[in-house]
C-alpha cells in the first residue's frame, strides 16, 4: 500500500497515467442490452460529450462501460471511474464517488479508496476543467440513484 | 496610416494585461476607450429613459439614441429609420425569421441556407420547418467553406422564398460571394438575410450595394458593449413585419377593446426600455472603425492573417484546416491533441483562444473533425503577438497539455 501511495505521489507517473487512459480508454465499448442503465452527458461546453452505461443488480454494480467524444480529462477520468466502481456495491461506489467529488472540490479526502483517480487532484485549481474531471462520475452516481429508486 | 502600436493605446485590457494574447475576437472583442467613455458619460452624466423627454437629461439621452441609428446607418449605407436596435445578432434572427413567417411565408416555400451556419442562423429557421411547414435546403459549399453562384443558382427555383446565409462563416471564414447570391435571388422574388456577425466588423459593409434584404449584426463583436444588435431590414419590409415583442414604446395607442396601433418601424420592433447605454455605445464603436477606416482595418488583418498562416503551415504537430482562406479564424487542431487539451495548453500560456465543437456536417466532411481550435484576429492584434503564439503552438503535445493539471 504504502509502495503504490508513494508511486501516486509522483506527479510524472500521474501524468503518464492520465495518458495513458486517455489513449487507452479502459471499458470503452457500450453493448446493446436491456439489462444496461445508460446516461448520456453533454458538459455545458458543448464539446464533451459522453455516455455511460451500468449494469446494477441486487445492490451491486456488476459492469461499467462508456464511450464518446472528450477530451483527454473527462476520457481519462471516466475510464478510471469504470475501473474503480466495477464490482463494487453501490453504497461503496457511493462513498467513493464522494470522496472524488471532495478532491474535485479541493476538500478533504481520503486519496488510498481513489486510488489512480488521485491524478485528478489538481483539477480544482482549473475551474473551467471540473465538469470535465466529473461527467462521467456525476453520470454513475444517477445511475446509482435511479438504481436505488427503482427497488 | 494605421499604426497599430498607437491604436493599442486605445484599448485598456491591452495596456492592463500586456501578458494576454487575445486572438479569441470572433467570440468577442476588446473596447477602446472612447466606447467606454462613451458609456460612462451616459451612466455619469444624463441618465434617464428614451422618449418623450421633458427635462434636458432625458433629451440628451433620447438624441444620442436617435444619433446612433444615423451613425449606424452611415457604417452599413441605409436609413436610419431601417436600423433596428436589438439585444444581439441572435435576436435579430430570430425577429428575422419568425416575422418572415408569420407575414410572408407559406406552408412549402423553401429556405435556402448552407451547412455552415452559426446556430442564431439555422435554428430560428428550423422553427419555421416545424410549425409552419417551410422546407430547409442547403447549398453546397465547396472544401473552405465556400459557396458558388453556380450552385446557388441550381438550388434555386419559384419556392425559394428565403436565403439566409453568412457573409463570412464563423468556422472556416469563408467569404460569401452575397452580392451575386441576392442578385440571383431576386430573379426569383426571394428574400436575401445575410449574418454580418462575422463580417461587419471587419469588412465595408454597404447593404444597398450588397442588395440584401435584412442584416444583422452584434455590437459586442465590434469593439461595442454586449447587449446590442442591429437588424437592418429594407423599410417596406420592416413597415410589413410583425414584431415579436409587444409593450410600451412601440405602440401609438391602443384601446381597452384589444385594438393595438403599432407604431412605424424602426420602434415598433423595439418593445420595452432599450439598452440605452449599449446602443450609444455601439454608436462610438462604429465611429472608432469609421475613424480607423473600415478598408484600413480589412486590409491589416489580411496580411496579419496571411502572415499567421505562413508561420503556423511551417509547424509539424498542427493541423490548418483552412489556409486558402483569406481572412476570418485561423482553425487548427493539435495533431493527436483533443481541440479543448490543446486550448488549455494555450491558456496557461496566456494565450486565449477557443476551442468549439461543430455541430455542422459539412464542416466533418470538411475537416474530418467536429472539434477545432479558433485563433480569430482583430486589427489590434500584432506580427509579435502571432510570433508568441506561434513559439507556443510548437509545443502542443498531450504530454504538454495533460502537464498543466500538474
Ligand atoms: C456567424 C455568427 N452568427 C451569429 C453569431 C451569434 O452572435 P451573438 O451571440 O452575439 O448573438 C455568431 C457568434 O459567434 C456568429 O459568429
Amino acid at each position: 500500500m504504502s509502495q503504490t501511495s508513494s508511486l501516486l505521489n509522483d506527479p510524472m507517473i500521474l501524468r503518464e497515467l492520465i495518458m495513458d487512459h486517455y489513449q487507452y480508454p479502459h471499458n470503452h465499448k457500450l453493448v446493446e442490452d436491456e439489462r444496461y442503465r445508460s446516461v448520456h452527458m453533454a458538459s455545458d461546453s458543448c464539446i464533451d460529450d459522453i455516455t455511460v452505461q451500468s449494469r446494477i443488480s441486487g445492490g451491486m454494480i456488476e459492469d461499467v462501460r462508456f464511450d464518446g467524444v472528450a477530451c483527454t480529462i473527462s476520457t481519462a477520468s471516466t475510464s478510471m471511474m469504470t475501473d474503480l466502481l466495477k464490482g463494487r456495491s453501490t453504497d461503496e461506489a457511493k462513498m467513493i464517488i464522494g470522496q472524488y467529488f471532495n478532491m474535485i472540490e479541493n476538500k478533504e479526502y481520503d486519496p488510498d479508496v481513489l486510488e489512480e483517480a488521485v491524478a485528478f487532484q489538481n483539477v480544482y485549481k482549473q475551474a473551467n476543467r471540473i465538469k470535465c474531471a466529473t461527467i462521467g462520475w456525476k453520470a454513475m452516481q444517477q445511475m446509482i440513484d435511479e438504481s436505488e429508486a427503482s427497488e | 496610416m494605421f499604426d497599430v502600436n498607437e491604436i493599442r493605446k486605445d484599448f485598456p485590457m491591452i495596456q492592463n494585461r500586456p501578458d494576454l494574447i487575445y486572438f479569441d475576437n470572433g467570440a468577442t472583442t476588446y473596447k477602446p476607450q472612447p466606447v467606454i467613455d462613451a458609456v460612462l458619460g451616459f451612466y455619469n452624466g444624463y441618465t434617464s429613459n428614451v422618449e418623450r423627454g421633458d427635462y434636458e437629461t432625458a433629451v440628451k439621452a433620447d438624441k444620442a439614441y436617435a444619433d446612433t441609428r444615423k451613425i449606424i446607418a452611415r457604417f452599413i449605407n441605409c436609413d436610419p429609420k431601417e436600423v433596428v436596435f436589438t439585444a444581439n445578432i441572435t435576436a435579430s434572427l430570430n425577429q428575422i425569421a419568425w416575422g418572415l413567417g408569420r407575414s410572408f411565408l407559406h406552408e412549402g416555400d423553401i429556405v435556402l441556407t448552407t451547412e455552415a451556419e452559426h446556430a442564431s442562423n439555422l435554428l430560428p429557421w428550423f422553427r419555421l420547418e416545424k410549425d409552419l411547414g417551410i422546407k430547409i435546403e442547403y447549398i453546397p459549399v465547396d472544401h473552405q467553406g465556400v459557396c458558388h453562384i453556380e450552385d446557388v443558382r441550381k438550388a434555386l427555383n419559384e419556392k425559394v422564398k428565403v436565403v439566409a446565409m453568412a457573409h463570412v462563416t464563423n468556422v472556416l471564414g469563408s467569404v460569401q460571394p452575397i452580392r451575386e447570391i441576392a442578385e440571383a435571388a431576386h430573379e426569383y422574388g426571394a428574400y436575401v438575410v445575410m449574418d454580418g456577425a462575422q463580417s461587419v466588423p471587419h469588412r465595408r459593409t454597404d447593404v444597398r450595394e450588397l442588395g440584401v434584404d435584412f442584416m444583422g449584426f452584434s455590437s459586442h463583436k465590434m469593439c461595442g458593449p454586449d447587449g446590442v444588435g442591429v437588424l437592418y431590414g429594407r423599410y417596406e419590409l420592416l413597415q410589413k413585419m410583425e414584431p415579436v415583442f409587444l409593450g410600451g414604446g412601440m405602440n401609438a395607442r391602443f384601446s381597452s377593446d384589444f385594438n393595438i396601433i403599432l407604431k412605424d418601424a424602426p420602434e415598433k420592433f423595439e418593445a420595452g426600455t432599450p439598452n440605452i447605454e449599449g446602443v450609444i455605445g455601439l454608436g462610438a464603436a462604429a465611429e472608432y472603425l469609421m475613424s480607423l477606416g473600415m478598408d484600413n482595418i480589412q486590409q491589416y488583418e489580411k496580411e496579419l492573417r496571411a502572415y499567421f498562416a505562413a508561420k503556423i503551415s511551417q509547424l509539424d504537430n498542427i493541423e490548418f484546416y483552412n489556409p486558402d482562406n483569406l481572412s476570418g479564424p485561423i482553425t487548427f487542431n493539435g495533431k493527436g491533441v483533443f481541440a479543448q487539451d490543446a486550448a488549455g495548453y494555450l491558456g496557461s500560456k496566456n494565450i486565449c483562444v477557443r476551442s468549439g465543437n461543430h455541430c455542422a456536417k459539412i464542416l466533418h466532411e470538411v475537416i474530418g473533425t467536429d472539434q477545432t481550435i479558433r485563433a480569430s484576429l482583430y486589427f489590434y492584434n500584432t506580427k509579435e503577438e502571432v510570433d508568441r503564439f506561434i513559439e507556443a503552438a510548437a509545443q502542443i503535445s498531450l504530454e504538454n497539455a495533460v502537464s498543466i493539471f500538474f
